[in-house]
């Protein structure tokens, strides 16, 4: 596995951002999403990861440090290193920590379910550690602020109702590969930036292993597919691999669920979110 | 007032609160004193000021109607500059229009009804308003104005009709929501609305008042950027940035005169020629399906 090109290697033109004016603009959001809903604080998971750590750099910056709490929470087979990195964001910004070992909670579930599968596990620790997000949230009166990017959220490359859930998210749109820029350009610490994504569900895990291709190329692909609306022919005329689309298509398609309320049996003549539409921001 | 054919123009770049009639309203009171202690004798909202853009459900208790309360407490806001605002009208028959309003020492002057209502992509207006049916310019005491409200402007006609009704300004109310992230300092809708503003200005040898808002609802943010353009499309004034600012200009109205001198645009437009051939492709496309 060799290590991601996310600083080395040039930017696809097209994903290529002014890490500037995002900065301004996800700052900006953070400020007014959090403080018009009656809200001056955030906590948020911090992993180790580039994704966990823009979102810490930008929630410190729009709030203060210490209006952001980050909750590190390994469990006990996850890379030691990522807990220290982790570590390293909180002392470089400055924010409030928090320590959860989710190893006990999710051991004693487990130990009546020893044959679960890695998935099981994987999936059930994101929820545990949605669980402490939660009730850290009321009990420091802050919201949950999200740090998935785009690129797993269109690819489904997350557990719904754990990683996925927050009230509001500020990179949601942006891309892995516009993540680095972002990242890169706010100082995240370049280790971060450029070790290998990981879900570090368990110690060597890989996203681009697990999901069998490299960022920077769904990245390209995601674009066409979805900035641009290509066909599939179109596509393969711009070279891409039939089965590389097919797959990510796929992975898209059917992970649609993740990224929608449940369905709901319609019945009455205003049903929530198909015929009762308001706002999110109503009267703020 | 004017001075010598002076006209100062004041665009409050404001954040709306969502659905909130009330709070919007003495936020308006407060940005019209401080336009008038400025020594602006017209002042301009963005789009839908009054009520915030995506309303949504919300858009008919967000609603006003023009005999109503609501009306004079809004028409009260001119009695010393006047005031372009925006606010949901709702018809007697139960229309709900996005609509901007002209007042003037204490009275509407003018109403535009958006007519082209944006309905793609992340925006949803035609589900929840109805559009209006004109392009009409109108006098001021300052020259004659016309009123494109955001989505209009994406539309030649628009300027143009307005432009052959001999406006020497447009104003321009919106809510655009910012996207379009590049390598490019300012968005990409920054960039197209900089390019229209100018080109309408500049092509339609008119002053061009732009006002946008700022601030986010559900996630989207507004970037502000309001500007106020000369008839030779050059900008006056603007507010790069995305935070409420109040943008004061100075508008030497005569600029219109001169500019049609130099460039006698709309002395040449051939108005027969141009509805000739429009009926003409409406005339073939009624033949053809597609």
């Amino acid at each position: 596995m060799s290590a991601p090109a996310s600083l080395s290697e040039p930017v696809f033109p097209p994903l290529a951002i002014n890490p500037e004016l995002v900065r301004v603009i996800l700052v900006g959001f953070i400020q007014n999403e959090v403080r018009k809903v009656g809200f001056e604080r955030v906590v948020l998971g911090l992993s180790g990861g580039v994704d966990s750590s823009l979102v810490a750099t930008l929630a410190s910056q729009a709030l203060g440090p210490k209006n952001v709490l980050g909750v590190i929470m390994p469990y006990r087979l996850s890379d030691p290193k990522s807990r220290r990195d982790a570590l390293e964001v909180v002392k470089q910004l400055g924010i409030e920590p928090l320590e959860i070992d989710i190893s006990p909670q999710v051991d004693a579930y487990f130990d009546r379910f020893p044959d679960a599968d890695q998935k099981r596990r994987g999936n059930k620790m994101a929820r545990e550690r949605m669980t402490v997000l939660y009730d850290q949230s009321w009990a420091w009166r802050a919201l949950v602020i999200g740090t998935s990017n785009k690129t797993e959220l269109l690819l489904g490359y997350g557990t719904i109702y754990g990683d996925m859930a927050s009230a509001i998210n500020p990179i949601g749109d942006l891309y892995k590969t516009q993540v680095w820029q972002l990242a890169d350009a706010v100082d995240v610490p370049t280790a971060i930036v450029q070790k290998a994504p990981s879900a570090d569900l368990w110690a060597g895990q890989s996203d681009e292993t697990e999901l069998g291709f490299q960022y920077r190329m769904i990245d390209q692909l995601l674009y066409y597919l979805v900035e641009r609306r290509y066909s599939v022919e179109e596509l393969k005329r711009q070279g891409f691999d039939e089965a590389f689309i097919t797959e990510i298509m796929r992975r898209v398609r059917e992970n649609q669920y993740k990224r929608r309320l449940p369905v709901i049996a319609k019945l009455t003549s205003r049903t929530i979110d198909r015929d009762f539409r308001y706002p999110r921001d109503w009267g703020h | 007032m004017t001075d010598h054919g002076r006209l100062s123009v004041a665009l409050a770049q404001i954040d709306p609160a969502l659905g909130d009639r009330g709070r919007n309203l003495e936020r308006h009171r407060q940005w019209v004193k401080q336009a008038a202690e400025a020594g602006a004798s017209l002042l301009v909202f963005p789009e839908l000021s009054l009520t915030g853009y995506f309303l949504k459900d919300l858009v008919p208790e967000s609603a006003i109607q023009l005999e109503s309360k609501e009306m004079r407490d809004l028409a009260a806001l001119s009695t010393q500059l006047d005031v372009v605002l925006g606010a949901v009208i709702e018809s007697p028959d139960h229309r709900y229009f996005n609509a901007s309003l002209y007042f003037s020492r204490g009275e509407l002057l003018h109403m535009h009804r958006k007519v082209y209502l944006p309905t793609y992509g992340m925006f949803d207006e035609q589900r929840y308003f109805a559009p209006g049916d004109r392009f009409r310019s109108f006098a001021t005491p300052f020259g004659r104005a016309g009123i494109l409200v955001c989505e209009d402007i994406w539309h030649l006609s628009s300027a143009y009709i307005l432009s052959l009704e001999g406006v020497d300004m447009i104003i321009c109310p919106s809510s655009s929501p910012g996207r379009g992230i590049t390598t490019d300092e300012r968005l990409g809708t920054a960039e197209s609305y900089a390019l229209v503003c100018r080109t309408y200005a500049q092509f339609l040898t008119t002053f061009f008042l732009y006002c946008n808002r700022v601030g986010f609802e559900d996630g989207a943010n507004f970037w502000g950027g309001s500007m106020v353009i000369g008839p030779n499309g050059d900008i006056i004034a603007q507010h790069q940035d995305a935070d409420e600012a109040l943008v004061l200009a100075t508008l030497d109205l005569a600029d219109v005169r001169r500019e049609r001198l130099a460039n006698p645009l709309l002395r040449d437009e051939r108005l027969e020629l141009t509805i000739n051939e429009l009926r003409r492709v409406s005339h073939e496309r009624t033949r053809k399906p597609f």
